[in-house]
């Protein structure tokens, strides 16, 4: 047992866990932020995907211990109800999801694609860059027009700011 | 209408609780006191149980209980049972073996529970179920259906002699013999279908609570049909009965089928939490579920067609061998003999038809419906023996399915179906015209100039949905009716609660359900709520499965909405001195024809529970509910046409082009049924290119996790370009058919077929995965080489 402190969606919390404990774990069982889920147990599913320090990582392929004194960034941390991030708009807009459960590691994802690429994604790159992430339900088609006009809307913020 | 009805393009209102992270799925559920499960599952696939020692892990930290199949016999838990009756050809009924939620004698499939740990934390009850020490007597094991009736083959179960569970035939074996007697061509193909795993992204999950005060107990769980797992749990496993048991199923991830049946993990938190005092969650983690979520498919059939001088069908002779497991899941029988081979008829018609189904035990996991359970096999068959004969007779495959096209309607079937409504012409030509059939050799010779192979391959599917007529199902051998019902809870300030049988796992109901009301009464969606998943909140239901919750859960609102309309109408009525004939609802108001009389709905709700002025002898309230049975199923029809890309260096296939013209009747939602369209396409592709569950000879899983098992990505699937024709069902108000299964039928022949094209030969076994492809391309080109 092991004492892990880090920030989570801006806030700090500390935590005693076990050195085998999952940072999935931690987050779901230690912290009751259920958005983020686990459907796999080799980290080839995504739905566990957060960011650690702007990184986007499959929280069950990363013990607690290791992102001691680190910033997450879960899917409670993105945007909220009254208040959605561009990406979140996006996948309703364009039925980006059904049943919801590889949601939010679809839309860290997306958001982490977008941080790294630039805005204005193609399909081909979308979709290759999806590859470790699994929906069972919408056969993708409308989750890439969902990252796609989430990415171009993100142009038009940046090309605003300018 | 409102811009929110029928038709309209709804926003779903469901989704921002999931896109926020605020969805409630079972394993989110966390209650005072909770221990976690773990269960102890067999290593083998077929052994006798010598003895289990518990004495290690009881004695390890926060171990509560160690609980076996001994305990749970002793303590009366039921057999897991099989709810629809078939009987072989002989009249002799089907050979049903036992099956235990927990075994503690004979274990026949690898990941089989054999006992269950309850600990403080999850890690302490895996840790212990490690340590709990069984001793197996390893037995003799069948993998494959066609190893199960050989003679001297092992047994599994000595109810079932011989591995035969059935032995069943429909339509007329001697008509259909003289229609090949008398053919000018015949054509026979044996023809596989691979064995699936429905891998819903949400795990199954449980959690069970005892409540010793009240003998009551609470069951959170992954279910598509929570009323169905009361009636069972209470009814056959005797875990409580229905008013002492309150089954939820909060948000669900995904079904695709494997989430209907009641299985073992969940009658075991039960009746664990009882026995150790304490809430008990049990959830599956990925290899679990490869293991123990029934699977899909699995057939290997032998068909014939005959034709006639002018290649009309004359007959079709069809032998199924259907693998259903270890063990008879819920629904398992019926999906290899009323959900398949009565759709053998495809779009066409065929005078003569004739199929025998034997199913088999294997030492395998469970096999019961995934998405589309019996009509993808039906539609793999019938649409893979149309591409061949056309290609045989050296006809065009649409001129060729066009001659043969059912274009009467109500059409009779040989085999039960009686299609009520359709226009396959229709749907044949719009799928031609969105894909450009005219224009594939030009686009092929373009592809030969790369250096790649291209093919186009099609499929007319039919299927039916909406199951099912009580009557018809119950004579056919169901154990259950197959209506739906619904409540219309109108509040005294004019909002909607509607409870609802159906569920949601993913299809929409919260926004779809609301489009109704909105179109009824010109209220927006949000003042409606739809309430489902709770055994306590809503009344009775049969759940979601094929394709049902629009032709026959939204019968079901519609029919109490009739109820609700003609109460308020009266009210109104009553209220401006009106006839009732001459009140009008439009925008959330009723009005009195012809004048400027109206009042809201707001002020007939409140009108209807004030109770001060209502009609002589009407009772107060306004609230209604209704039972709905279908008179008949529904036949969802298509086109789906694929074109591939081979690459001949690396046997890679790549679909470049995929179009599905759909009539599905009524559509309320289009962007909803465009979604479902989408996820079962890309099921269906990924059963042909992709997806198997492969077993070696020992019966080890091989692809049991998604390090093994080819789950489709986003790049390995296109985009699609999506058509719809509509003929309305006439059997039920709205004139709905049912979209939910439509992709997964209708895609993987076309898919095939379109391989086959491609690479020239007349056959390919799913799924067509590179190296397969590969190799089938060095043999060809040694074969021609040779030549």
């Amino acid at each position: 047992m092991g004492q892990v402190t880090m920030t989570v969606n801006g806030k700090t919390v500390s935590g005693t866990v076990e050195d085998r404990t999952l940072l999935s774990t931690f987050i779901r069982e230690n912290l009751a932020l259920t958005g983020t889920h686990v459907g796999c147990d080799t980290s080839q599913c995504g739905a566990c995907l957060v960011h650690v320090d702007g990184k986007a990582v499959k929280s069950c392929t990363m013990l607690a211990a290791q992102a001691n004194g680190g910033a997450v960034t879960t899917i409670e941390g993105v945007g909220t109800p009254a208040e959605l991030h561009p990406v979140q708009k996006a996948f309703k807009e364009n039925h980006g999801l059904q049943c919801g459960f590889c949601t939010p590691g679809m839309i860290m994802s997306a958001i982490d694609m977008i941080n790294r690429l630039g805005p204005n994604l193609d399909e081909d790159t979308i979709r290759h860059e999806l590859e470790g992430n699994i929906c069972r339900c919408t056969g993708y088609h409308n989750i890439v027009k969902a990252i796609k006009q989430a990415s171009e809307e993100m142009a038009d913020v940046l090309e605003a700011a300018e | 209408m409102t811009s929110e009805g029928i038709g309209a393009r709804v926003l779903r209102k469901e989704d921002k609780r999931f896109i926020t992270g605020n969805g409630n799925y079972t394993d989110d559920v966390k209650l005072p006191r909770m221990g976690y499960a773990a269960f102890v599952r067999s290593p083998h696939a077929h052994a006798k149980v010598r003895s289990i020692k518990t004495d290690a892990a009881l004695a390890m930290p926060g171990v509560d209980a160690v609980l076996n199949g001994h305990q749970l016999v002793a303590d009366g838990i039921g057999n897991i049972i099989c709810g629809w009756m078939i009987h072989s050809k002989d009249g002799s009924p089907m050979n049903m073996g036992q099956w235990r939620a927990l075994e503690s004698e004979t274990v026949r499939f690898v990941g089989q529970a054999v006992a269950v740990v309850v600990a403080d934390t999850l890690q302490q009850a895996m840790d212990a179920a490690e340590a709990v020490e069984v001793d197996y007597e390893e037995l003799p094991v069948i993998v494959d259906s066609r190893d199960a009736l050989k003679e001297g083959a092992p047994q599994l179960h000595p109810e079932a002699p011989g591995n035969l569970i059935f032995d069943w035939e429909i339509g007329e074996e001697a008509a259909t013999n003289a229609a090949f007697d008398s053919a000018k061509t015949i054509v026979s193909m044996d023809i596989d279908n691979n064995r699936l795993v429905p891998n819903p992204m949400e795990p199954r999950s449980a959690v069970a609570s005892f409540d010793a005060a009240e003998e009551h107990y609470t069951l959170y769980t992954t279910s598509q049909n929570p009323h169905v797992a009361r009636l069972v749990l209470s009814a056959f496993y005797n875990v409580a009965p229905e008013h002492k048991l309150r089954v939820i199923a909060p948000d669900v991830g995904g079904g695709f089928g494997s989430k209907i049946y009641i299985y073992p993990e969940e009658i075991a938190c039960l009746w664990a939490s009882k026995r150790v005092g304490r809430p008990v969650k049990w959830t599956s983690d990925r290899t679990e579920a490869f293991l123990t979520d029934a699977h899909g498919r699995d057939h290997h059939s032998t068909a014939e067609m005959a034709l006639d001088e002018n290649n009309r069908i004359t007959g079709l002779r069809v032998n199924t061998l259907a693998n259903l497991g270890a063990y008879m899941s819920l629904f398992s029988s019926s999906v290899p003999t009323y959900l398949y081979a009565t759709l053998l008829s495809g779009q066409y018609n065929i005078p003569n038809i004739y199929a025998n189904v034997k199913t088999v035990y294997t030492n395998t996991t469970p096999v019961d419906a995934y998405r589309g359970a019996g009509r993808p096999e039906a539609t793999y068959v019938i649409e893979r023996m149309m591409e061949t004969a056309a290609r045989q007779i050296g006809m065009d495959p649409a001129d060729f399915r066009r001659l043969n096209f059912v274009t009467e309607f109500p059409h009779q079937t040989p085999v039960i179906m009686c299609y009520d409504a359709g226009d396959y012409d229709a749907s044949l030509n719009a799928a031609m015209k969105a894909i450009d059939y005219a224009g594939f050799a030009s686009r092929r010779a373009q592809s030969e100039a790369n250096g790649k192979l291209r093919g186009i391959g099609m499929s007319c599917y039919i299927e039916a949905c909406g199951i099912a007529p009580s009557q018809a199902v119950g004579s056919l051998g169901a154990g259950v009716g197959l209506w739906e019902s619904a409540e219309v809870r109108v509040n005294p300030v004019g909002t909607i609660e509607v409870l609802t049988g159906s569920h949601s796992h993913g299809q929409g109901h919260e926004t779809t359900f609301s489009q109704l009301i909105a179109e009824r009464f010109g209220l927006p969606t949000d003042n409606v709520a739809i309430v489902h998943g709770d055994t306590d909140k809503v009344q009775f239901g049969m759940g979601t499965y094929g394709s049902r919750s629009g032709a026959v859960g939204m019968s079901a609102i519609v029919k109490a909405l009739d109820k609700v309309e003609d109460k308020a109408k009266r009210i109104a009525a009553h209220l401006m001195e009106a006839s009732e004939g001459d009140i009008e609802i439009e925008n959330g108001e009723l009005k009195v024809a012809g004048t400027d009389k109206k009042l809201s709905f707001t002020e007939i709700a409140l009108a209807a529970y004030t109770a001060h002025n209502l009609p002589e002898g009407m009772e107060p309230g306004l609230k209604e509910s209704a039972f709905y049975d279908p008179t008949n199923f529904t036949f969802p029809a298509g086109t789906h046409i694929c074109e591939v890309e081979i690459d001949p260096d690396t046997g890679k296939v790549e679909v470049v082009n995929f179009v599905a013209a759909d009539d599905f009747g009524t559509i309320i939602n289009p962007m909803i049924v465009e979604g479902q369209v989408h996820g079962g396409l890309v099921q269906g592709i990924g059963q042909a290119l992709l997806e198997n569950a492969a077993y070696d000879e020992d019966g080890q899983l091989l692809s049991a996790s998604y390090m093994d098992y080819t789950m489709p990505r986003a790049d390995d699937v296109p985009s699609f370009k999506l058509e719809t024709t509509v003929t309305e069902c006439p059997g039920n108000p709205l004139g709905m058919k049912g979209c939910g299964e439509a992709g997964a039928i209708g895609s993987p022949p076309a898919v095939i077929n379109a391989i086959t094209d491609a690479l020239g030969v007349e056959d390919f076994a799913m799924p067509a995965s590179p190296s397969r492809v590969w190799q089938a391309l060095q043999q060809k080109g040694m074969k021609e080489a040779a030549e």
